[in-house]
Order: structure tokens, then C-alpha cells, then sequence
């Protein structure tokens, strides 16, 4: 289950995510809006207990703690589930935390984004580096073992040695994060920052940053597990597998998606709509795609191909598969672990060469 | 049978833009030709890139009424690449319409046509137009063309063709001053064949002016050159609407369609006699036009290449001033070199490719054709850059010429001198038509006009100067062959033939170039210049070391998967040379003309 919550205090320049930062008089407006959404779900059938719940925005800690536990109530849960908040560190009181705690909140997403006071002005950001260790402080006084953070490298006026020093501070934080999501910079259309391009990454840049981090991050014991995610044995985020895994999953919010069996739909996008669209039906479905499949099944090559677990090897056309033994760029990309292939740290950079090299073009489901 | 002293035929000669197509449309309706109500603006220009381009490429003819005479209005295409189809109309003629803009004065390419005028021996009604605008000065242009032509400044009409004003006084003078055909009605029947196109329902239609004696349609007739007899299928006159008429006279317009399917079997300048009693000697004819410009045309999709085979058979019914030859690039795969008059031309016959017939191409950088002298002692023509032969075996190569003849305010002398010389021109002329516009006439290599010569003009005088040009012959040059290589591997398309002392800038220029537009590749990529195995230039595309999606938001794994898919669409217009995929869009800008 995943519950979009659509406000923040300022937008990022490089966000491009359904979020306002002019309509904080509507947080119990979107609240009840979400738990018709919810209940005309259940009205279906379509609610399974959910496996794991995720809090996305936006800024999640923006709605209070007891917002957000009047969602969580409403989301029948199988045992042991994992729950997580993203929360931004300026937000991230005590009370806010014994309420999440107190709601069955068991995981936290901090955004982080950068140790570095500059780093983070660049980005847009307003909180300061001595705010994320207050709020880790806070996080181990509640109890909150599993927590994860979020960075972002490549930002404007970035060098490797401020990048570095984020991944030190982080990994210093007392109680350490047990999962990190390192995001390269995007350059998102309509954003700001795409409209300065000065301020544009370079490729090459945010590839040396990635090494950094992936170094750094092995030593401390963070291994990567998918492209942009590292984590402790034991403590990748269920939730995001649940996507590269091809799960069904149910969003619920604005912008929010989902997807069933080969079916993805996604909510209308904007606050208001959205708003508007429940109130005259309990639902606000967008628009929708149903997979084949053939298609399904290559969706699945491409997002596995993204995890460690890799792709079984007789899912490359045997041609191509040719292609990483013929001396050429593309064999130093690929790893053989056992019968599965396997992203090599320079291929998980390549990581869209690799699926559109090797992966087959389209995919016939043999029978049997 | 019309007596031949009622006919007047006439051409309107004009610069684009004075208002040949408005004066044409309101002869029709002035004439009653096109009722008010069917009138639409370029009457006569029937193709649709004409109409929206505001120029007329085939000649066109009309039979109007105009109190009791009857004229035939020849037209004329107006751009400078059709010049021989200008002269080929005023053959059909005893006189012309000189038209020019009343606020801009005669362009040079309207003075080449009527030396053409007056070599012919045809009489000039000149008309000055568009008197309506405040910024007109029928005054000053009037003694301009009266200096420049030598024709009475008070004879010159002042009319509006937007308007109307002054069009039937025009039209008066026309049958007065114009003289009529001079014709033998009793000679044995000859015709002129002076246009010709291709109607997919019809086959061949030509535009046919009888100079002696009698066509009738339900005879048979020979084309005295191509020594062929055909029935007459049909024999009329545009009014504009085609009307089916039983015989043509002496000094008539009309068309005639006779069974041909392919403009080449009715030839321009062919003689067309009565088959039962035929003229003893032809007409005289023209030479055809020769290809002055060259590109090499390449589908997208290689699969394209027989629709783009069968198009060009398609246009080249209709017009055969096209040629074209297989070729195969090792970077564009397979294609055709094609040849056209200039590169408006060329640029038309892209267009219509791609607009007429769906086909999306790559055309290659124009280039002219030269003669190798090799030091065998044999000689070899090379339209294609990559195909001349290696240095060593060159003794000297020749390149053809262009005779280029300018008409400019003087203000912009200084700046078009400039382009002259840096293009390696030489003047040969400079003459004032009046105290503020005057004439220049440079020689230079066609290689340097090609190359956006007209559009430099253009900008630097500010769309004053105007231009016509005819061939010059050919002349020794230091030419050289510059190639570029990827990865150590030439390609063919990149090639180009360059004068010795800008060789190297012209190597640097493009590989520099080319290092922007080539995406980076999982190696490092090598961009070489070279210049008979020496190489000049030298830049890396540096390996491509990230292309990956960071982050899959909120679940929007469709996001993601339509990502993957527009880059393997992508893929599939790359075109591969060795391990280097190219896409086409680096190919079209590398290729393209702006410096």
C-alpha cells in the first residue's frame, strides 16, 4: 500500500512531484479524502491485507502524527508488516515520532539529501546538517531501530570531497541507518532546474560519485541491493521490492499508482482534482494500462535486471547473450552468479545500455 | 480556324514576390477566364508546394478573352534554378509583361530574362506594380528601367494588380504593342513542344504552340526529333480549365495529349508535325538542362530503398531535369545520387519525396561535379566526393564555374564583395543602374555557391541584393579530398572535396563538429580529419560511463517502461558504422549547410 501525501513546506527546484506547498489548510480535506478512497476500496474488494505501507510525498511528516495514525488505522495489515514514513529531519519531533510509533509505524525515510550546508542550499533544502542528527537522536529515544536515508549526489557546486563527507557523516550517525537510497540528481522537465542548465549534472560526475558511495557504502556493511538502494543483510525495504518485483500494490492519494496482475492505473495528479474526483465517487483513477503477457514478462526482465538478484540467463536471447563474450563493451557489464546475470557496478551505471542491448526486444511466453 | 492576327501570346517576366501569380489571377478574373467565386489566390500555381513557397515551378498556360483577341498567357517560373524553362516559354511567345515591384526596382534575375526577352526579339510592355503601397516609387524605378533597358520611362504602365488598377489598360497594351504570330497557315503543320508533365490519369500532357499550319485532333502526328508517331488522344486549351477542341491553328496555345507515359518521349523543344504530312525540317529546339548540383539520397529505414526507387521514376515523368544512379554508402547503406538544376530544385524534390510519396530521407551535403585529370592520362567525373581518387593519382582536377550576376543597393557592396572573395570569386563587372543600385557580376567556383551561398546574401543585405546565375564553364582548381574517420574507419558520407588552403580549417571544423552530435558510446570514439592519409584534425567522444534511471517514483513503473521503449525506437534509427551507432538526427545537422 502506498499513501501519497501531496504537501510540503517549500518545493525543491529539481522536484517535480505532486506536491504543494499553498494548501496546508486542506490536510483534513486530503486526510478524508484519502480514507473514502480507502473505504470505497474496501466497498470493492480490492483491499488485501497489506504487506507493507509506505508514506511517499511530498513531506509525509507534515501531516502530524495524529493524521497520519487516522490513515494507518484504516489500512488492514498483515502481521509484522512494514511501515514507513518519509519524513523531512526539520519536522522530525518527539512527539511526532511516539506517534508513529504508537500508530505501528516501524521504519523511517529521512530526507537527508546532503551533510553539507552548501550542498543542501543548492539543492533548495532548508534544514541544516546538525538537524538530521537531532532527529536520528530522536528516532533511537523512540525506539525506531530500522530507518533509512535518503541522499541525493550531484547537486550544483557539488565536489567529490563534500560527497564524501556526506557519506561519512551519515554513516557516523548514532544509531547508524540500516538501508540508504543514493539518488543521481534528475534533471526533471518544467522543473526550475531544468531550466538552468548550468546547473545541470554531468554524467561523468554523478558515475565517480556513484563509485564513491558504493565503496563506502560496501565497507560500512550497506551492500546494494537495487541500483539506487543499499542496506544491512535483512533490511532492504520490503515496499521497494515490492515494485522490482513486479508485486501488486495499491496507491491510494494523488498521483498515486498502483497495479494489480498486469493491470497499472494511476490517480488523477492534482490536489484539487483529486479532491473534486473523490468527493463525487470514492475513486480518482487517471487512466490505466493493461499488460500483456509477453509484455508483463519483459517488464519483469527490466526490473529485476535493476536488483541483485539479476535476470536467469536463458531469458537473453541467446544472440546477445553471444554479445557479452565477444570481447566488446558490453561484457564487462554483466556478471554470471550461478545461472543468473547480474548488473556489474559499471553496468548498473549502463543500466538502460544493458536493457536495451541484451534484453529481447519483445518476449513470447513459450507454453510450458 | 482563329485568324491568326486576333492572338497575342505573352509571358509575364517578374522577380519572386513583385506579383506575377496576383497580376495571373486577375487577368483570369479580368477576362472572365475564373468566375469571382472560384478564384483563389495563385490560380495557376496547381502544386501545393508552389502555392505555399508563393513560386511558380512549372510554366503554366492560359487562353483568355480580352475584348476580340485572344491571349495566351504563357507563365514563367519564377526562381533562378528554372531559368531554362524561362527561356523555353518566351520561345512560345512574341512578347512579354515586364512586372516590377514599384517600391523595389528591377532584381537581377528579372534583367537576365529580359536580355532573354530581347534576345528573342520579343517586344517589353513594362508594368510597374503594386502602386498602391505608400512605399511605391514609380518615378525613380521607371528611369531606372528606362536607364538599364533602354525602354521610354512615359511608356512604362503604373498598375496594382492587388487592386486592379491599371490591369486592363495593361492588357490593352498587350494587344496593341505585342505583335501577332507570324504564321503560314497552308505550311505543313509545326508545333513547339515547350512543357511537358506527367498526369497519372492521362500520361503525358504538353503545352504545344503552333507555329505553322494546322494540328487536328483527329489526326496523327510525329515528333520530328524522337522520330515516334502517335494518335492524338486529346487536343485543347486551358481556359484554365481544360477544353477538348477540335484543331489548333497557326500562333494557337494549347495541350496535347497523345499517348506518351514518360515526359521524356515529349521532350521540350520538340517539333510536333502532322504525321499524314509532315514539315520536312523541325523546329529549333533547346538543350536540355543539365544537373548542376548533386546529392546523394538515402532512405531512413533501409527497407525504404524500392519506394524511394519507384518515386523517383514517379517525379522524373513529370520532370526530367532529375537524374539519378544507385549508390551505396557504407554509412547510409544503399541510396541514390541524385541531380537536380540548383538547390531550390533540390530542395523541391526532397520535399515532394518526403511530402508526396511518405518517405523519410537523409539527403547528403550538395556537392557540384568535377573532372579528375588523372595522371594516366584519362579523365573521370566525380559527383561524389568519396569517389575521387586518391591525390597521388590526380594530375589536376577541374571544377565547374558559375557566372554570378548581382543587383544590390550600394550600400551593400562592401559586404557582398567580402563573400565574393572569401568564396574564391573574381569580378568581372561592376556597373551602377542608377546613383543607388548597381550590378556585379563575380565568376565563382559553383563548390562555393552551393554551400549557403544565396542564404549569406540574403542576410547580409539584409534581403536587398537579389542574384541570377548561369554556367561558366570549368576551371582548374587546388583541390583536395578531405575524409573524416570514426574509430579509425572512414566514412563516406562525411567526405568532401575542398580547396587546398581551407582544407584543414574545413577538417577541424568538422570534427569538432561531429564530436557534439555523436552520443557517447560504451568506448571512446575517435574523430579523425584527414587529408590524403594525413591526418588534420583530431577529437575524442569520450565513453559514455551513465545511463540509468535513478529512481522509479511512487510506483510509476509505466513511467519507466516507456522510457525504455522510446530508446529502443531510437536505436532503430541509428545507423551502425563498424561499432558506432549514429543516430540520424547527427547525420542531418553534420551534413547540413550552415558553417
Amino acid at each position: 500500500m502506498y499513501l501519497h501525501v501531496p504537501f510540503c513546506t517549500s518545493r525543491c527546484d529539481y522536484c517535480a512531484f505532486a506536491t504543494w506547498t499553498d494548501r496546508h489548510h486542506l490536510h483534513d480535506t486530503y486526510v478524508d479524502a484519502v480514507l473514502a478512497e480507502l473505504a470505497a476500496a474496501a466497498a470493492r474488494g480490492a483491499l488485501r491485507p497489506a504487506t507493507s505501507v509506505f508514506f511517499g510525498g511530498g513531506t509525509p511528516s507534515l501531516l502530524g502524527g495524529r493524521r497520519l495514525a487516522r490513515l494507518l488505522d484504516a489500512v488492514d495489515r498483515v502481521e509484522g508488516a512494514e511501515v514507513t514514513v518519509e519524513c523531512n529531519p526539520e519536522t522530525t519531533t518527539a512527539e511526532l515520532l511516539d506517534a508513529l510509533v504508537e500508530a505501528g509505524v516501524t521504519r523511517l525515510s529521512l530526507g537527508v539529501q546532503s551533510m553539507v550546508p552548501h550542498v543542501l542550499r543548492g539543492l533548495g533544502r532548508h534544514h541544516r546538517p546538525d538537524q538530521v542528527r537531532r532527529a536520528v537522536d530522536r528516532l533511537g529515544a523512540a525506539g525506531i531501530e530500522r530507518y533509512s536515508v535518503d541522499l541525493i549526489y550531484g547537486g550544483f557546486g557539488e565536489q567529490d570531497a563534500d560527497w564524501v563527507a556526506t557519506l561519512d557523516a551519515v554513516l557516523a550517525l548514532d544509531p547508524a541507518p540500516t538501508h540508504l537510497s543514493a539518488y543521481a540528481l534528475t534533471v526533471e522537465p518544467g522543473t526550475p532546474l531544468w531550466r538552468d542548465p548550468a546547473r545541470h549534472p554531468d554524467d561523468d560526475v554523478q558515475a565517480r560519485r556513484y563509485e564513491l558511495a558504493d565503496d563506502l557504502l560496501a565497507a560500512a556493511g550497506l551492500d546494494w541491493y537495487e541500483v539506487s538502494n543499499w542496506a544491512r543483510p535483512g533490511h532492504a525495504c520490503r515496499h521497494n521490492r515490492t515494485y522490482w518485483q513486479q508485486g501488486d500494490y495499491l496507491g491510494v492519494g494523488c498521483a498515486a499508482h498502483s497495479h494489480r496482475s498486469g493491470r497499472r492505473w494511476w490517480n488523477v495528479r492534482h490536489l484539487d482534482r483529486y479532491l473534486e474526483a473523490v468527493a463525487r465517487g470514492g475513486t480518482a483513477v487517471a487512466g490505466e494500462e493493461r499488460l500483456g503477457p509477453d509484455e508483463a514478462a519483459l517488464e519483469a526482465l527490466q526490473l529485476a535486471l535493476r536488483t541483485r538478484d539479476g535476470v536467469p540467463d536463458h531469458a537473453f536471447p541467446p544472440d546477445r547473450l553471444a554479445r557479452l563474450e565477444d570481447g566488446g563493451p558490453l561484457g564487462p557489464l554483466v556478471e554470471r552468479h550461478g545461472r543468473r546475470l547480474v548488473l556489474t557496478r559499471r553496468g548498473r551505471l549502463l543500466c538502460n545500455v544493458v536493457a536495451g542491448d541484451l534484453l529481447p526486444r519483445t518476449l513470447t511466453i513459450s507454453a510450458g | 480556324m482563329i485568324d491568326p492576327r486576333r492572338i497575342r501570346n505573352f509571358s509575364i517576366i517578374s522577380h519572386v514576390d513583385h506579383g506575377k501569380s496576383t497580376l495571373s489571377d486577375r487577368i483570369l478574373e479580368l477576362t472572365g477566364a475564373v468566375e469571382a467565386r472560384d478564384m483563389r489566390e495563385q490560380y495557376l500555381d496547381s502544386m501545393d508546394i508552389e502555392r505555399e513557397r508563393g513560386i511558380t515551378i512549372k510554366a503554366q498556360n492560359v487562353r483568355v478573352h480580352w475584348r476580340d483577341h485572344i491571349l495566351h498567357l504563357i507563365d514563367t517560373p519564377g526562381h533562378v534554378d528554372f531559368g531554362y524553362e524561362v527561356s523555353r516559354s518566351l520561345a512560345a511567345c512574341e512578347g512579354v509583361v515586364l512586372l516590377v515591384d514599384a517600391s523595389q526596382g528591377i532584381e537581377a534575375q528579372t534583367l537576365a530574362n529580359c536580355y532573354l526577352a530581347l534576345e528573342h526579339d520579343l517586344e517589353i510592355v513594362a508594368a510597374l506594380n503594386k502602386i498602391d503601397l505608400p512605399a511605391a516609387d514609380p518615378e525613380r524605378y521607371a528611369a531606372e528601367i528606362e536607364a538599364v533597358l533602354g525602354l521610354p520611362a512615359d511608356e512604362i504602365l503604373h498598375i496594382s494588380a492587388k487592386t486592379g488598377q491599371g490591369v486592363d489598360q495593361l492588357l490593352d497594351e498587350v494587344v496593341r504593342r505585342i505583335p501577332a504570330p507570324k504564321a503560314d497557315p497552308e505550311a505543313p503543320a509545326r508545333a513547339l513542344i515547350f512543357d511537358s508533365y506527367y498526369d497519372q490519369y492521362r500520361g503525358v500532357v504538353s503545352a504545344v504552340r503552333v507555329v505553322d499550319g494546322v494540328i487536328r485532333s483527329a489526326g496523327r502526328v510525329r515528333f520530328v526529333q524522337a522520330g515516334t508517331v502517335h494518335d492524338i488522344e486529346e487536343l485543347g486549351v486551358r481556359t484554365p480549365v481544360p477544353v477538348p477542341i477540335a484543331e489548333l491553328g497557326p500562333g494557337e496555345v494549347g495541350y496535347l495529349i497523345a499517348g506518351v507515359r514518360n515526359v521524356g518521349e515529349a521532350r521540350v523543344g520538340e517539333t510536333v508535325t502532322d504525321a499524314a504530312r509532315p514539315a520536312s525540317s523541325p523546329l529549333p529546339g533547346y538543350r536540355d538542362p543539365k544537373p548542376m548540383v548533386f546529392c546523394g539520397l538515402y532512405p531512413v529505414e533501409g527497407d525504404e530503398f524500392p519506394d524511394l526507387r519507384e518515386a523517383l521514376e514517379k517525379l522524373q515523368l513529370n520532370d526530367a531535369s532529375i537524374s539519378y544512379a544507385p549508390e551505396t554508402s557504407v554509412a547510409l547503406g544503399f541510396g541514390f545520387r541524385c541531380g537536380f538544376l540548383g538547390l531550390l530544385h533540390m530542395e523541391i524534390v526532397r520535399e515532394r519525396l518526403e511530402r508526396e510519396f511518405g518517405l523519410s530521407l537523409i539527403a547528403t551535403a550538395p556537392s557540384v561535379e568535377y573532372v579528375a585529370h588523372l595522371t594516366d592520362g584519362t579523365t573521370r567525373h566525380v559527383d561524389n566526393p568519396s569517389e575521387l581518387p586518391p591525390a597521388q593519382n590526380i594530375d589536376h582536377v577541374d571544377e565547374p564555374m558559375l557566372r554570378v550576376t548581382i543587383v544590390t543597393p550600394s550600400e551593400y557592396t562592401g559586404t557582398i564583395i567580402d563573400l565574393c572573395q572569401t568564396r574564391r570569386g573574381r569580378q568581372e563587372r561592376l556597373q551602377y543602374l542608377s546613383a543607388e543600385r548597381l550590378e556585379l557580376v563575380y565568376l565563382l567556383p559553383l563548390a562555393d555557391v552551393v554551400v549557403d551561398f544565396f542564404d549569406q546574401l540574403k542576410s547580409r543585405t539584409k534581403g536587398f541584393a537579389s542574384l541570377d546565375y548561369e554556367p561558366a564553364g570549368l576551371e582548374t582548381a587546388q583541390l583536395v579530398r578531405v575524409d573524416v574517420l570514426l574509430n579509425g574507419q572512414p566514412v563516406d558520407a562525411f567526405s568532401s572535396i575542398v580547396h587546398r588552403a581551407r582544407a584543414e580549417d574545413y577538417g577541424r571544423k568538422m570534427a569538432a563538429k561531429l564530436r557534439e552530435l555523436i552520443p557517447r558510446q560504451l568506448f571512446d570514439v575517435p574523430i579523425q580529419a584527414a587529408i590524403g592519409g594525413r591526418i588534420v584534425a583530431r577529437e575524442t567522444v569520450k565513453a559514455r560511463r551513465k545511463d540509468v534511471l535513478a529512481k522509479c517514483y511512487g510506483g510509476d513503473i509505466t513511467r519507466k517502461r516507456k522510457l525504455l521503449e522510446k530508446q529502443k525506437e531510437g536505436k532503430k534509427r541509428m545507423k551502425s558504422i563498424g561499432r558506432v551507432e549514429i543516430p540520424q538526427e547527427a547525420f542531418v545537422s553534420a551534413l547540413r549547410l550552415d558553417e
